[in-house]
């Protein structure tokens, strides 16, 4: 515009006063609208038209090297802010590339919104080039999905995916959206925009604050129990429920467990710290919930790998169920006091009600039962043989190393497999938000892109991801994406030249006949494969080299590094509960196995004593 | 054969958002979940931004409970109504076709005339009949009709709805038998 002429004033309130945006202005508005600062993912036909607009967007776009890249990186951002991952891809080929991620973020209740292109509306149904029944295929593996059929819904659908996926139990949202209602040369996919104040979801309002007569009920139990314990479980950290639980445990003095969704959200320092149950839990915070009178469980599930056979599963306790989803409540275990809310909030409710009550003065004697515990603790920890002399690195040694010699809130990332179930024992997590895993889905290949997502949303925190060899070959290729993007994430690839988990269940339960398990230590060579991708790269084979790399390794910021452990292929996790075994028979390191067994001689021979009495 | 007047089964009727794809998230919630559906009955309500879904469920594949917690999980659910046969008013639809030669013509013209049913069309060997009301009657005439041969025979599945709070004079309780 030249001239200083003041414009005819018609024109003037149209250009302040009118708002047109096409669908794909829309789009990225409306993320920018939901602060949404990194979106993970990878362009194609189907989404065109909305990268065009991400070029003068203010958010951060981080081009993957594959779409289950994008989901697992939303994923691990999601996992280490608290704020909802975000990943955007094409149609067909691309969106069922994201299944894997969505199932992931499904089971493990991870805030994500996953935007997917899809062929124009007219064409949809007509098996088009890059079409597939994207909302069809989704739909179990979604909190929810949406099919947006007209640009002027935009807005208002991107509002309702993150209201959805942020709020309640917490999940992925897919919103399809089909090319010509993006499409900047389409007059009909322009409209004035706005963004919504209200919400559109009739059938949707999550109770967050449970009631008081449930509140009041579960401070009943907890005063009369003698042997509680508290079964933490994923929605505390989903809650933000950390602190609240820390009051409650320490008002309360009663042993807390931390699921592997819930590792960090409880000190492992604090004494009245158990770890990790089930099936490979350590043996207090299994034996600990076997005994227990009062199981009170806050934001867990009852999942199979933590109550093993369900009939003996804690069989003499009382069970409080605190979770927002009442699907969960009787699903598993009939709860004898149901408390449906939101974790956080329950667990002030109930230390209110506590204190209302006289606690922490009025606080049962719990010396008995925290003497019990602690004994179990001093039989029964975990433990490990040193690799003697020119035998390679013992894995759990490998991850003392790591713990030690890393910042304390270094954010610590697993993929699936013997070394996932080591990282989560050996590490000693002291700080909600750093631990990111795959534990319901048990995603391999999840820990270098979740980590690479973590690692874009808290820049300023130590990120390791502890990775085997079977995981690492799955995913690697992100390694690409955080050399190029400067996300300098760290990976410790415990290679012990086996699908490890799998081939301890064989050495187990196949009478060591190993099938399809072996991959070898050689190929790839993961040094040179390392370096290729950007990375700095180390191999240690022995012992004496442990430290040293690590620290060389924690002190470079500008790259990824990746060091290849080299260790022993025969190391069992320990203990154990076979799959579908009893909690009673969990199966402990060798080297505890003769004063187990004489423990529960003991105990048999007492027992029936007792009975003939 | 499981009939829907059967203990096990139980019926739910299900308030839905009229947005497309909701019939496919119920029945794909049934199939994933391996609840098994014994009927389903679709239309809108008087409110076009709504849909009922009467489903009748096999209580014997899941706890009822869990059922409708996880529909409820579902997005576009606004509301679940459990209706037990004692507090609601069900009806159903039946058109069938039954083999009727000169001779037992008449006796099947005789049942659809007990039934208070209609004769929907008549051919040389054969008889169109339909019949409506509560599901054990329908369950009733089709047992009686098949002694005769049953080419065809099609049930709506059925549609429920409270009954209405007789302590409150409602003008509308005319005509609900
Ligand atoms: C995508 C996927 N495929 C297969 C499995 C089954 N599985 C579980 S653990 C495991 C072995 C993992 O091997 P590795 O990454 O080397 O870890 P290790 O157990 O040796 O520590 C396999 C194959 C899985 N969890 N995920
Ligand atoms: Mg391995």
């Amino acid at each position: 515009m030249t001239g200083a002429t003041a414009p005819d004033s018609a024109t003037t309130s149209e250009t302040t006063t009118s708002d047109r945006v096409n669908g794909g202005e829309a789009l990225i508005r409306s993320l920018e609208m939901e602060d949404v600062e990194i979106v993970f993912g990878y362009p194609g036909g189907a989404i065109l038209p909305v990268y065009d607009p991400i070029l003068d967007a203010g958010l951060r776009h981080v081009l993957v090297r594959h779409e289950q890249g994008a989901g697992h990186m939303a994923e691990g951002y999601a996992h280490a802010t608290g704020k909802p991952g975000v990943c955007m891809v094409t149609s067909g080929p691309a969106a069922t590339n994201v299944v894997t991620p969505l199932a992931d973020a499904m089971l493990d209740s991870v805030p994500m919104v996953c935007i997917t292109g899809q062929v124009a509306l007219p064409a949809i149904g007509t098996d088009a080039f890059q079409e597939c029944d994207t909302t069809g295929i989704t739909r179990s593996v979604t909190k929810h999905n949406f099919l947006v059929t007209r640009a002027e819904d935009i807005p208002r659908t991107i509002r309702e995916a993150f209201h959805i996926a942020t709020t309640g139990r917490p999940g992925p949202v897919l919103v399809d959206i089909p090319k010509n209602i993006v499409d900047a040369n389409n007059p009909d996919a322009y409209f004035e925009w706005e963004w919504p104040e209200d919400l559109d979801l009739p059938g949707y309002n999550p109770n967050l604050t449970p009631a008081d007569v449930d509140i009041n009920a579960a401070v009943d139990l907890i005063m009369a129990a003698e042997r509680p314990v508290l079964y933490v479980g994923g929605g505390v950290l989903k809650a933000r429920g950390a602190q609240a639980l820390l009051e409650l445990a320490e008002m309360t003095d009663i042993p807390v467990v931390t699921t592997l969704m819930a590792r960090g959200a409880f000190p492992d320092k604090h004494e009245l710290c158990l770890g990790m149950p089930g099936m490979h839990g350590n043996y207090t915070a299994v034996t600990a919930i076997q005994r227990s009178d009062l199981l009170i469980a806050m934001g867990s599930r009852f999942d199979d790998r933590v109550t093993g056979k369900v009939g003996a599963f804690a069989p003499d306790a009382k069970v409080v169920h605190f979770d927002i989803d009442p699907a969960e409540h009787g699903k598993v275990r009939k709860p004898d006091v149901s408390v449906v809310g939101d974790c956080r909030i329950s667990m002030e409710l109930l230390n209110e009600e506590l204190r209302q009550r006289g606690l922490p003065a009025a606080n049962p004697d719990r010396s008995p039962w925290r003497q019990q515990v602690s004994g179990w603790q001093e039989k029964f920890p975990l433990t490990y043989e040193q690799s003697q002399d020119g035998e390679l690195l013992k894995p759990q040694y490998v991850i003392e190393r790591l713990r030690d010699l890393s910042p304390s809130d270094t954010i610590v990332c697993s993929g699936v497999g013997q070394h996932q179930m080591f990282a989560s024992q050996y590490w000693e997590f002291n700080h909600p938000y750093t631990w990111i895993n795959s534990g319901g889905l048990g995603t391999m290949g999840f820990s270098i892109p979740a980590a690479i997502g973590a690692k874009a949303g808290m820049p300023d925190r130590m990120v390791w991801a502890i990775d085997g060899d079977g995981c690492f070959q799955m995913t690697a290729q992100e390694l690409v994406t955080a050399a190029v993007e400067k996300i300098p994430v760290k990976i410790a690839l415990l290679n012990n030249s086996y699908l490890g988990m799998v081939r301890q269940w064989q050495s187990l339960f196949y009478e060591e006949r190993l099938s399809e398990v072996h991959l070898g230590y050689d190929v790839p060579n993961y040094v040179m494969w390392a370096e290729s991708m950007g990375c700095v790269a180390f191999r240690v084979e022995d012992v004496d080299e442990v430290d040293a790399v690590i620290a060389k390794a924690n002190e470079i910021n500008d790259r990824p590094v990746v060091i290849e452990f080299r260790c022993h292929a025969d190391e069992n996790v320990y203990p154990m509960v076979p799959a579908g075994g009893s909690n009673d028979d969990v199966i402990v390191d060798p080297s505890q196995t003769p004063l187990l067994e004489a423990e529960r001689a003991a105990a048999a021979i007492a027992a029936a004593e007792g009975e003939t009495a | 054969m499981n009939r829907p007047g059967d203990l096990a089964h139980h019926t739910l009727s299900v308030l839905v958002e009229n947005k497309a794809g909701v019939l496919a998230r119920v029945a794909d919630l049934f199939a994933r979940r391996g609840y098994n559906i014994v009927s389903l009955a679709v239309a809108p309500t008087d409110d076009v931004a709504f849909s009922r879904i009467t489903i009748v469920v096999d209580v014997e594949s899941a706890p009822l409970e869990q059922i409708v917690k996880q529909l409820f999980k579902l997005i576009n659910i606004v509301e679940i109504q459990e209706l037990s046969a004692f507090d609601a008013v069900e009806r159903e639809l039946m058109i069938a076709t039954i083999e009727a030669p000169t001779e037992t013509r008449t006796q099947i013209v005789e049942l659809v005339n007990i039934f208070e049913g209609k004769i929907l069309a008549v051919g040389p060997a054969a008889i169109t009949v339909s019949l409506d009301g509560a599901p054990s009657k329908i369950d009733d005439f089709e047992t009686l009709l098949r002694d005769y041969g049953i080419r065809d025979l099609q049930r709506t599945g059925r549609i429920a709805l409270p009954k209405m709070d007789r302590s409150v004079p409602v003008l509308r309780a005319v005509g609900d038998s």
